[in-house]
Order: structure tokens, then sequence, then C-alpha cells
């Protein structure tokens, strides 16, 4: 089978997050930061975006590794999923992460891609990815969000305009740990909670997280309170690898003789953003962890749902997941 | 494979013409694509040009000649920002073995070792690895040019059958048995996922991992 190249790019690999920052902010709207690059080429390849400048971020050192810290755990935004998936430090404190990063892709994607790309990789909506001119593209229509629109990987929660969901597995651990981002720029650091991390169409349409040009996630920071809790990952996808999340659900419960004192449980593959149920969890605190404690906790979990032509499987999917997460974490 | 044929106009093509009626198919091909790097690079010049032109060094601008350490060797060439790790090994290195499936990471035919450790070469820029170790399928032979025993037990257990992914599925096994000398069979299938056969000798390709890794193969 013949394949083409990739249209022309310059490529810049900097070796600082200095060097990186200055020359994102140089080169202004066409610069394009990148890490593993699983998320970046299949973009370049379907010319569905066209940077002028590519800056490869990966040979910058100090921005991967594991770190055990006196808050907590803080991952390099580099770390490969598989690192993070085979760390004996994640797997006995954060084994949330580790299930997680083990799940993201495929083997050989899990070797290259890193915790930051995948925290900020782009909307799947097929109609976006191909090219088509939709909102989130810039144009003025949506193709996913019509009668015969093919959206069953789309959202149930937080339409706007754009139907598109979170990709990201690790976001949605992430969210369940009450992570902290790093966030470097020129402007200097700052440190973003996970879940205003990560934004909806409301907000940005154009982008799926807070990140401003010349801004690069170089941390990612997980408090201790969270670790050795109970936790549940469970993702449903058409195929088992390499698939993005149909829906995913991440849970993390601190029980107290049998009850439970403290819940994160979130969903990924329905909203544009990791899905924090907070009614879910204020209902878990001071109830036993029991099926039919996890029962209640689905259905309140898809209250106010809102379905597309061809999603409506998701919500006793959703339902159902939530239920485990309780139930088995 | 129109895009990196050379122009049919010269005489060299023509006698490359004459040349095919006395080898197969396959030398052929790998005699065009080695001999014809630069004609090929050609089609691509212009728009690669435009790195070149830039005034003066801007710090991290990546050269464009390098040398690249393949199978033990240390390879001039010539690399564009924009070409992935299998563009560079199929079409200038003439390192045919390497198979382009998807061109998106998502069927494993293209993957290679890169530090020994498995990476889909279709989407990984040559650049990102210039400084590392790639082993490709030509590159795990035993020293006297027999089979590496991943090879050997995929025979055995008659894994693949149109044997498009094999060269794919055998770097995947290789990589296993580097870290994981005696895998489970859960073990491998894990390792394997990133590997489609649209065979579905998925069960062969396992048997011949176990196999494999009974005969000891971690220790080539």
């Amino acid at each position: 089978m013949s394949r083409d190249m990739m249209p022309h790019f310059e490529l810049y690999q900097p070796d600082t997050v200095e060097n990186a920052i200055d020359l994102a902010k140089r080169i202004g709207e066409g610069a394009w930061i990148m890490a593993g690059g699983q998320d970046s080429l299949d973009w370049f390849k379907d010319r569905a975006k066209r940077p002028r400048a590519v800056i490869e971020i990966t040979g910058i050192q100090g921005l991967s590794g594991i770190r055990e810290t006196a808050e907590g755990l803080e991952i390099g935004a580099l770390t490969t999923l598989t690192e993070i998936e085979n760390s004996a430090l994640v797997r006995e404190k954060y084994s949330l992460l580790s299930t997680a990063a083990g799940r993201v892709a495929s083997p050989q994607i899990r070797n290259i891609g890193t915790l930051g790309g995948n925290l900020c990789q782009d909307a799947r909506c097929w109609y976006y990815r191909s090219g088509v001119n939709c909102y989130r593209a810039g144009g003025n229509s949506c193709y996913a969000d019509t009668p015969q629109g093919l959206n069953r990987e789309h959202c149930l929660f937080g339409a706007s305009r754009c139907v598109a969901v979170s990709p990201s597995d690790m976001g949605t651990a992430s969210v369940a740990l009450d992570a902290q981002m790093v966030i470097r720029g020129p402007d200097g650091e700052r440190v973003v909670p996970a879940e205003e991390f990560f934004i909806g169409p409301a907000t940005d349409i154009r982008r799926m997280t807070v990140l401003k040009p010349a801004e690069i996630l170089t941390a990612v920071r997980y408090p201790k309170t969270w670790a050795g809790a109970k936790f549940y990952f469970e993702k449903v996808a058409d195929r088992n690898t390499w698939d993005f999340a149909l829906v995913s659900v991440a849970s993390a419960l601190r029980l107290e003789g049998g009850t439970i004192r403290e819940a994160r449980v979130v969903c990924g593959g329905v909203e544009c953003v990791p899905r924090r149920l907070k009614a879910v969890e204020q209902l878990l605190v001071g109830s036993p962890q029991s099926d039919e404690v996890g029962r209640l906790a689905g259905t309140t979990a898809v209250r106010g749902a809102t379905t597309l032509n061809f999603n409506h499987f998701k919500v006793p999917l959703m339902e159902n997941l939530v239920r485990r997460a309780i139930r088995d974490a | 494979m129109n895009e990196f044929r050379v122009a049919p106009a010269s005489g060299l093509a023509r006698a490359r013409e004459d040349e095919a009626t006395r080898y197969s198919r396959r030398e052929f091909i790998k005699r065009v694509i080695a001999s014809g790097a630069v004609a090929s690079a050609a089609t691509y010049i212009y728009g690669g040009l435009q790195g070149c032109s830039r005034q003066g060094p801007v710090p991290g601008f990546v050269e464009r000649l390098v040398s690249l350490n393949v199978n033990g060797e240390t390879r001039r060439v010539d690399v564009l920002p924009n070409e992935t790790l299998a563009m560079t090994l199929r079409y200038k290195l003439g390192l045919t073995g390497t198979k382009l499936g998807c061109d998106r990471a998502e069927c494993g035919a293209c993957t290679v070792l890169i530090d020994d450790v498995a990476y889909n070469s279709c989407s990984v820029l040559t650049h990102s690895v210039r400084t590392r170790k790639v082993t490709t399928i030509e590159g795990i032979r035993g020293p006297n040019g027999e089979l590496h025993p991943v090879q050997q037990a995929f025979v055995e257990e008659l894994a693949p059958q149109c044997g498009f992914c094999t060269p794919g599925q055998v770097m995947s096994a290789v990589a296993l048995l580097k870290r994981n000398p005696k895998p489970t069979r859960d073990e491998c299938r894990h390792a394997l996922s990133g590997n489609l056969c649209r065979c579905g000798a998925y069960d062969n390709y396992l048997n011949g991992v176990m196999r494999a890794a009974a005969a000891g193969a971690a220790s080539t």
C-alpha cells in the first residue's frame, strides 16, 4: 500500500522548556507543540491541521520521571504511559493511574505516548478529525448532532454546539485523584486543578484544555490524600486495544468500618470533559459499599443525560459502570 | 507506489526495466528504492527547501543529514523534518521488511525496536530517534544468517497466513521476550495486542511466541 508524506513543516527540538516556550511564542499561530506525536501526526497526515513549525519537546531533560514528594506523587508530563503502567510506586499507591495507563491505546503507543500528550489530546469526533469545517474547527455547524449523523461515540452531557467527548483515559483517572496540573508558559508557572484543566465547548469550543498558546503542561501532581485508597477503573470500547472509550469510569473510595467516608467518581466518554459525578459522591458518603448503593449511584449518575440518535446505549452502560465502580472498588 | 518511482522518461528507468526481467520483483523494487533514494526525495524537496532557507541558525532547528544507527550499522541519510521512520527505512534505506499498513499507529505492521522497545515506525519522526538504536526485521537474524528463534517458532507453528503483519508480530514478540523471557500466554496476548492480523491467525502467533520462549529465544 503506498503512502504519501505529511505536508512539510519545520521541526524544532529544543532542549529546555524556556527555549520551547520562547520558540512557540516567536512562531506564533503556526506553532504546534508535540510530545510523543501519537495524536499530532494523525492530524498532519490527514491535512486537517497544517502547522508551520512543530516543536518537539521530548528531548527536554527533567520533564519525565515519577517522583514521590512530601505532598504525594509528581509525574513529569513526558513520562510514557508504559512507565506509569509498570511503576512499582504507582502500582502500590495509585493503582488507579497504572490501570488507566495500561488501558490507553496499544503497547506500541504506550511506549511512546506520554502522560501530558494523553491529557492534552484533541477531541475524537470523526467529523472534526476528518477536517470538516465544524464548530470546533471554526465553522458554523455540527455534523454529528444531526438525525443521520454518526454519533454513537458522542456525548450525553454538556453539549454546546459541539457534542464531542473527552478521549483521555488519564484525564478521567486524574480528575478522580484530585490532580494538580503544572503549566509553564511565557508568564511563568501556574498550577490548575485537573477538574478546571479540562474545558467544555461552552467555555471555548476551539480548545479541550485551559492551555493557552505557548503554554506547556510540564508535570501532574497527585496529592497523597488518595494514596492507597480503594480504586476502580474500567473502560469499555469497541476494540479492547487501541480504541477510545465509549464510556469509562474511575472511582476512588475511602472507607471507615465499612462506611464510605470520601469518594470520587468520574466518567469519561460522556461529556467533553471528564465528568465528575458530584451528586453520586454526596450520596456515597456515609453509605456502605454495597451493590444496592452502587445501583442507586448508577441511577443517579445518568440523571439528566441527553441522548443523540445513536448513543442511547451509553445510558445503561454508564449506569452499570458506575454501579460496578462502587461495588467492586 | 507512484510517488516513489523515478521519472519514467529517463534511459535509466528503461535500463532498470530490462534488469527487471533478470531479478525477482522484490529485488527489483529494492534496487529502485536503493538507487533512486535521491531522485525520490526530489519529489518533496520543494517543500523541504523551505526549512533550509532560513537565515542563520535557530536553537533547536534540526539538521537534515543524519547518521542513523540501524541494525548495528551507521547509515548516513537525508531526512526531511516531516518524515516518519517507516518512510526512511523503506524508501531511503531499502529496508522493506518493515511494512506500512494503516499509517495511523493502529495495526502494528510497521513495528520496529528502538533501544529494544517496540514502536510503530509509521508514527514516529525519524528525527525523534536519530540518536537511538533502531532494529528492524532485517536486523534480528543470527550471525550466520539463520532465522531468529521467534521467526523459527512462527514457521513451526504455521503462524503467518498472508504474512503481511508478520514482521510486526515478530518484532513485538522479540521486544516482549527481551524484557520478559518467560511470559505467560496472557502476557503474550497483551504484548501482541497492538498488532492486527486480518487473517485472524492470532492463536498461531501466540503458540509461536510460547514456543520461542520455551526454546530460550531471549538469549539471542
